[in-house]
């Protein structure tokens, strides 16, 4: 088990900074997940952290040791990290046992040991009885269990994943996930998990690492992100939020503050201390909005209403900011059409900060 | 309308029928000859060839120091050729292109003139080893002439076909199954000895077959090298049982030939049924591993390699350069005895030699010509064809390139040895024969380039110009070869240059008056003028040369690949 540090670590390949001054803290035993959009340097960090990338500046330590800075780098073989790739990257020409065991075999260690070991491990990925079997006469989630066994055999203390389930189906995906957590849980190993699904990042990490463009975004719980996104991008990332202009019109009190969005004034959470201000943003959810007649409400067009069983999806253009446009949802019987007029009101919202930047309670 | 339809189907058919008579003319007819003339010679079933060539001993030497050089030949290539495509391919190594573009060069080299270059390198009579008062006594045996000599250039020659087939199958080698094994524990050379090369090995086994079989079917290098210790190997066998006998002896030559030919494909299949157990296919479009850090031995890697660069190519050429400018055997080169009468006597007093400049040169234009314009519609048809039946055709090209040129030889002598029949034409004795066997022997080195660029074409592209109402014929001029033409020009070019030189076949085919460069270097070289041989060498090399840098400038519009000295 180790703790991993990335400190300030930026990546450069010839002019172009594919991880910019990251710093990330994983504590012992964390699962943490790296979410982003594409290109945004996911694959990167992870290979930084691996060692077969060397970083441009900064410093990575696991377990306390400095294992790549600007004046070096441990070599991979000798960080004791698992990886498990999104290709699987199974070796053709060794059978499924040979390749759980082949971390051992380098390791020279005694032949009755490692057998027990690649037994024990088939078993905990519940493959027994396949170990003579070659990769290529095995299906997509075998695939990826043997590459899990695989890495595991050898019992590291840090494993990254770079877009594990990426290649497989829905309902393997869903059963795949319940196993990652389960081990998780079962062996306490410190992980980094690479994604780009919302949904998995979610249900199986403690914190969620987001990035943009080579940076940190925010680094936080998913509840956190969810209801506190630190910055712009990250409240647009997660669970498509919207994005409104608002002002600020009193300080913040137990959390709360009020602001003016689209002419109407409301009350919305928002971090300590915030303070009067104009041209702030806030990021509420389709959950946020609702219809509504009264006067708390603002007018407007329905651009879309796409029915998604059960629910539409209705997309909006208030009249007070023409060039903007709220999703929400309303359940059946659904009464909005497209080029309808209608009133709608935010119910609550989150008050994105004014520095923008990620609070770093890594601790 | 069903006319329209008759006039579309009447173009592929007459395309189809054409490149069916020209792949017939030169790759099954002469084929065929060959197998009718040992089965059946004279038309009638006997079995009296094969025995009187089963009987004799020379039958059986030859064949058994084939198999030694060949094999003997091809471990080294493969050794040297595996080595320095891990090298170049895995490691931080500096100036690789340069070094690619060296390394290769021998391959673009007739073999004869390697054996010349080596020869001129280290007999008694070095001009090199004379610079430093190290030749040894006049009268000494080259080292060379001997089954070590023959090997070691025959290495030399075929190590870089087999370093660019390894080199091809580790730039697909996806970095992540690498990367596994070292998060798994292992250094690189465990890497390289438990993942790299056993997943190389179906390369490896190609390029080995590759090399067999080009060792097996040369005749430069044993000509120049194992003639003179009297050490025959197959195909110089036949050269002498033909030079003292001629067509007289054709039956027994087919026969030896048909031997070669067998070695040759047990080769392949060896490797076909090795490969077969061994499929590791790798599909994946990741990039190639991080190169390995070579740390402090890089400066020694590189200095390595650049002296391996000077023994297998710098010194051989400039040892052949020395030679061409000493004005006779044993002298030694100083300033004053430095001349070009060598270059004067070959290029404009010898008549055979000028002849033979002459024939080369047209017969290289002649067949790289011939060859661009049919591998455009056989490629068609091959790359893009919908018929069952293509890959027989592209077998049937194959074919005669990849069985020795020995074969070929024979197999047109047979055919033409008589007049052609209704017409009465002679092709035997004349330059004509040579052209139909640079014909069938090229042609598919032109084929192969222009299929890859076939495949990079997205075949839409003459799907809109049928939507636009162009017949195949139409398409082919005006949308097909523009695009496929740099690649098969390329291709010609790479003909141009192999044939320029080309030796095993026009040795067993010319004739006075049909000399060609290889021939007359030959006769120089047998007669003792190694002066002359050298002189013709170091101009054919320079053409060779400044081909290849004309070459370069096609190489954006190329598919990658179809430049072998291009990294
Ligand atoms: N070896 C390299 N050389 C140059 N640029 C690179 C290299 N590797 C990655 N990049 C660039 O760095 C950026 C980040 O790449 P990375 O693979 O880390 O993205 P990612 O977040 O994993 O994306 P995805 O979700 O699509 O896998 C990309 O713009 C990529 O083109
Ligand atoms: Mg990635």
């Amino acid at each position: 088990m180790a703790r991993l540090t990335l400190d300030h670590v930026t990546k450069s390949f010839a002019d172009f900074d594919a991880v910019k001054d990251v710093s990330i803290d994983v504590g012992d035993g964390e699962f943490l997940a790296v979410l982003g959009p594409s290109g945004c340097g996911k694959t990167t960090l992870l290979r930084l952290v691996a060692g077969f990338e060397k970083v441009t500046s900064g410093e990575i330590r696991i377990g306390g040791d400095v294992v790549s800075n600007s004046g070096g780098s441990v070599a991979p073989e000798k960080r004791r990290v698992g990886i498990v790739f999104q290709n699987y990257a199974l070796w053709p020409h060794m059978s499924v046992a040979e390749n759980i065991g082949y971390s051992l075999k380098v390791a020279r260690l005694d032949k009755a040991v490692a057998r027990q070991k690649v037994e024990d491990a088939l078993a905990l990925v519940n493959l027994q009885g396949l170990g003579e079997r070659r990769p290529a006469n095995l299906s997509g989630g075998q695939r990826q269990r043997v590459a899990l066994a695989r890495c595991l055999v050898a019992a590291p203390s840090l494993v990254l994943f770079d877009e594990p389930l990426a290649n497989l189906d829905v309902h393997l995906r869903a059963s795949m996930e319940d196993e990652f957590a389960a081990f998780h849980k079962r062996t306490g190993t410190t992980i980094v998990y690479i994604t780009h699904d919302q949904a998995e990042a979610m249900a199986l990490a403690d914190r969620i690492a987001v990035m943009d463009h080579g940076r940190l975004a925010q680094l936080a719980t998913p509840r956190e992100l969810y209801h506190e996104p630190a910055n712009e991008m990250v409240a647009s990332f997660i669970s498509q939020g919207i994005l409104l202009p608002a002002d600020v019109l009193t300080g913040e009190e137990g959390g709360h503050c009020k602001v003016r969005v689209l002419g109407r004034e409301l009350v919305v959470r928002c971090r300590p201390g915030e303070r009067p201000r104009a041209a702030a943003r806030l990021c509420c959810r389709s959950a946020d909005i609702e219809i509504s007649a009264d006067a708390s409400g603002f007018d407007g067009l329905v651009k879309r209403a796409v029915y998604q069983g059960g629910a539409a999806r209705i997309e909006f253009v208030p009249a007070a900011g023409p060039d903007l446009t709220l999703h929400f949802e309303q359940p059946d019987p659904v009464v909005l059409e497209s080029g309808a007029q209608a009133r709608l009101r935010i119910k609550s919202g989150w008050l994105i900060p004014a520095t923008g930047t990620a609070r770093d309670d890594a601790g | 309308m069903s006319a329209r339809i008759r006039e579309s189907r009447g173009q592929e058919m007459v395309l189809t029928a054409v490149v069916a008579v020209v792949i017939v003319l030169l790759s099954l007819l002469p084929m065929l000859c060959l197998i009718k003339e040992i089965v059946a010679p004279g038309g009638v079933l006997s079995t009296v060839a094969v025995e009187a060539g089963l009987r004799s001993p020379a039958t059986w030497i030859a064949t058994w120091h084939t198999l030694v050089v060949g094999i003997g030949g091809t471990l080294l290539a493969v050794l040297s050729g595996t080595l320095v495509a891990v090298l170049v391919s895995l490691t931080d190594m500096r100036g690789r292109s340069a070094l690619v573009l060296c390394y290769v060069m021998p391959l673009m080299i007739a073999p004869q003139v390697t054996a010349l270059a080596w020869l001129q390198l280290f007999g008694p009579a070095s001009p090199f080893l004379k610079l430093f008062g190290a030749a040894p006594p006049l009268g000494t045996k080259n080292p060379l002439y001997s089954t070590s000599g023959i090997i070691l250039l025959l290495g030399v020659q075929y190590g870089p076909l087999v370093f660019l087939l390894v080199r091809a199958g580790l730039r697909k080698l996806p970095r992540e199954l690498v990367e596994a094994a070292r998060a798994g524990g292992a250094n690189w050379f465990t890497v390289l000895v438990t993942i790299v090369l056993p997943l190389m090995t179906p390369s490896i086994m190609t390029a080995a077959a590759l090399a067999f079989v080009s060792c097996v079917g040369n005749f430069g290098i044993p000509a120049f090298l194992g003639i003179p210790a009297n050490y025959l190997v197959l195909p110089t066998l036949i050269y002498q049982k033909l030079a003292g006998g001629g067509p007289a002896v054709l039956g027994e030559t087919a026969f030896l030939s048909v031997l070669i030919g067998i070695i040759a494909m047990a080769g392949i299949l060896a490797q076909e049924v090795t490969s077969r157990r061994r499929d590791y296919r790798i599909s994946s479009t990741s990039l190639p591993a991080e190169p390995y850090e070579l740390g402090r031995w890089r400066q020694i890697v590189q200095a390595g390699m650049w002296l391996l660069i000077m023994l297998v190519l710098v010194l051989p050429l400039f040892g052949l350069v020395l030679t061409s400018l000493v004005p006779g055997y044993g002298i030694a080169l100083t300033a004053k005895t430095a001349t070009l009468d060598n270059y004067r006597f070959v290029l404009f007093e010898h008549d055979a030699a000028n002849r033979a400049f002459f024939n080369s040169f047209w017969l290289s234009i002649a067949a790289a010509f011939f060859a661009v314009i049919v591998a455009v519609p056989v490629g068609y048809l091959i790359a893009w064809g919908k018929q069952r039946w293509v890959r027989l055709l592209n077998l049937s090209v194959e074919l005669p390139y990849a069985l020795p040129g020995v074969v070929l030889a024979i197999a047109s002598l047979l055919l033409f040895l008589r007049p052609i029949p209704l017409t009465g034409i002679q092709l035997y004795n004349t330059v004509w024969i040579i052209l139909y066997a640079y014909l069938a022997r090229f042609l598919v080195l032109a084929l192969r380039p222009t299929i890859s660029g076939y495949h990079q074409i997205d075949r839409a592209l003459e799907e809109a110009a049928q939507v636009a109402g162009a017949g195949l014929f139409t398409r082919m001029r005006t949308i097909v070869f523009p695009l496929v033409a740099p690649a098969a020009i390329a291709g010609g070019l790479l003909i141009f240059m192999t044939a320029l030189s080309e030796l095993t076949v026009s040795a067993l085919l010319w004739s006075s008056g049909s000399e060609t460069i290889g021939v007359v270097m030959f006769s120089f070289e047998q007669g003792g003028d190694s002066n002359y041989a050298a002189a013709m060498s170091v101009i054919t090399v320079a053409v060779t040369f400044m081909l290849m840098l004309v070459t370069n400038l096609l190489a954006p519009h190329l598919p990658s690949g179809v430049l072998p000295w291009r990294d």
